[in-house]
């Protein structure tokens, strides 16, 4: 598990390793040789689209048609464009329960999983098949189950005596539904990351935790949770990048409907570049889409930095 | 007397309820597992059970649990309607090649990164991560476009190393940093060049980690729905795009429907249980996804 630690802590801050020889300066820059075609490579992979997007985002430019230099025209239609600002304020929406509702149940599940009991490797392993499995599979079987009249969540429900949903198929509750679908796909990604985090303390505290009398649930509250809470932040910080980039699950099942219900940034761009071939105006959706989640990394990191000593 | 009898007398039954409140404590815990495993349990079950029965117990209310008549029936009919070999073999092909390449530039960058100690290059193996990929699509569409490559596999081997390539240098970078510096030292004091440290120490010691690069970069180009849905054009589908297609042409084929996404899912579910521990090592380190 130290390299779960020191591999989440190059997230945050730079970790010195103390007992390592410092390598001589020409020989730095022989290894960094090492990394040369992997740089090549993601020039070209990575670096070249940013480029060309920027590029891209300054002219009027639809596939097909004669390209216009427009300046900066793309973002104001942006500003002005409701469509738009209704998706950003639901991908926050989005955002927010997507990434509380994992961490949550995602925390608990690791306290529990953290105990020693019979095949715990296998329930763990079974316990990740969720964000292993193929999302749009997933997503398929997901609306099988969300069909009003015949799928069997209405029927699960109705057994306990609780109305039945539209689920997916309603304005009003597919957000809700999406966050379900999220929850449960990406709740084991909390859970291995705060495991790891369990297993990295120290076995002290709480045996004289233990000593004193304390209570199972004085133990957690009080030793556990501050303890692993850099954990928890580092799978907030990951799961808010993931949740406000998320597609395959909200794509494959409501394409951004009923209406423009469930159309976040991501479904937003997706139609504007290639179900409208606004190949200019998406180009600046993607600039946007791309501040916004840096700043939310950042904000969540300095969030992360502040807590650190509390 | 009277206080040390009482004392004697209690110890059986306070013992007794120590031991009741053990087992009672146990039963909750193990109840508390069962609620946290039936979501995942039920949603793969359910998977499976509408894939094996007919479509008549599929759409029955109340629904069907357990198959009465099972069948294999929904299989043989997506590979019948539709040509599933051919976008199995593509997603193989893409998924293979793409894991591979990711191997052969990550390693090397891996080990680089973790000699040098270059922090700004792993901040910048993040920023990678944090970027949509949706973002990289619009240049790549344009390009292989007037490239005349936006309905081959080579379109989405080169796109699939996007997701490849951070996942193998991440992992490696770890491993790396974790490999004691001595042994290499040692080979470079006796004269053997940087190159050759790397290729016969290192490389055969970091195997594990190559391993679990190489699982995970092919089960998220495996999984990739975004890349292919775009780029890929009849001939060229991967699985999940296929997938996909089907969804948004049959609505109520269920059964169809249902074997589909086991076709698709089953090996990487299969794939993860075989070599579990790898997995959960490599997805520890990594906190990875595509």
């Amino acid at each position: 598990m130290v390299t779960t630690q020191h591999r989440i802590s190059w997230l945050g801050r730079r970790q010195a390793r103390p007992g390592q020889p410092v390598s001589s300066y020409s020989r730095r820059g022989r290894y960094l040789l090492f990394v040369v075609p992997a740089i090549v490579v993601t020039l070209a992979v990575i670096i070249f689209p940013w480029l060309y997007t920027i590029y891209m985002s300054v002219h009027d430019w639809q596939v097909g048609m004669p390209r216009i230099y427009i300046g900066l025209e793309n973002y104001a239609n942006l500003i002005n464009d409701t469509r738009f600002r209704e998706a950003v304020w639901r991908t926050f929406v989005y955002t927010v329960f997507a990434v509380v509702c994992p961490t949550v149940v995602g925390t608990i599940a690791a306290l529990f999983f953290h105990q020693e009991f019979p095949l715990r490797g296998l329930v763990r392993t079974v316990y990740l098949l969720p964000m292993i499995a193929t999302p749009v599979a997933i997503a398929l079987v997901w609306t099988m189950m969300f069909h009003p009249q015949l799928g069997v969540l209405n029927y699960l429900l109705s057994l306990v005596g609780i109305p039945p949903s539209r689920w997916i198929y309603d304005q009003d509750t597919v957000i809700p539904t999406l966050v379900l679908v999220e929850t449960w796909q990406w709740t084991p990604l909390v859970m291995l990351i705060v495991l790891g985090g369990l297993a990295s303390l120290p076995s002290e505290p709480f045996e004289s935790a233990l000593i004193d009398g304390a209570s199972t649930f004085q133990i957690t509250r009080d030793l556990t949770l501050p303890l692993v809470m850099p954990f928890i932040m580092v799978a907030v910080v990951l799961r808010t990048i993931d949740a406000l980039k998320s597609f395959d699950i909200i794509y494959t099942m409501t394409q951004g409907g009923p209406g423009t219900a469930s159309e976040t940034i991501n479904i937003y761009l997706y139609l504007q570049a290639f179900a409208f071939f606004r190949i200019g105006q998406a180009s600046a959706v993607v600039l946007v889409f791309f501040v916004i989640i840096v700043a939310c990394s950042l904000v969540l990191l300095w969030v992360r930095q502040k807590t650190r000593w509390a | 007397m009277g206080i040390a009898s009482t004392a004697v007398a209690r110890k059986p039954e306070r013992l007794a309820a120590v031991h009741l409140r053990r087992y009672l404590r146990r039963i909750g815990f193990f109840l508390c597992i069962a609620i946290l495993l039936s979501p995942v349990l039920f949603v793969f079950f359910w998977m499976l059970s509408l894939s094996l029965k007919p479509n008549v117990e599929n759409t029955a209310y109340p629904p069907v649990f357990i198959p009465r008549h099972p069948t294999l029936e929904n299989f043989r009919a997506v590979f019948e309607k539709s040509p599933f070999d051919l976008y199995t073999r593509n997603s193989v092909i893409v998924a293979t090649a793409s894991t591979l390449l990711s191997l052969i530039l990550g390693v090397p960058a891996g080990y680089g990164i973790a000699k040098a100690k270059s922090h700004g290059l792993a901040l910048f193996v993040l920023i990678a991560r944090m970027t949509p990929g949706l973002s990289y699509l619009i240049p790549w569409f344009m390009l292989f476009r007037s490239l005349g490559l936006n309905n081959t596999l080579w379109a989405l081997i080169i796109t699939h190393l996007i997701i490849g390539l951070p996942i193998t240098i991440w992992v490696m970078m770890g491993f790396f940093e974790d490999l004691h510096p001595e042994i290499e030292e040692a080979a470079l004091v006796d004269g053997a060049g940087i190159w050759s440290a790397f290729r016969d120490i290192a490389v055969p010691l970091a195997r594990p980690g190559m391993i679990v690069a190489a699982i995970l970069s092919f089960i998220f180009s495996w999984n990739n729905f975004i890349f292919a849905v775009v780029l890929a054009g009849r001939e060229t589908r991967t699985l999940p795009v296929a997938v996909f297609n089907i969804l948004t042409f049959e609505q109520l084929v269920w059964g169809e429907l249902a074997a589909a996404a086991l076709i698709v899912t089953a090996p990487v579910l299969v794939l993860t249980l075989l070599v579990q521990r790898h997995i959960v090592v490599g997805l520890t380190a990594g906190g990875m996804k595509g």
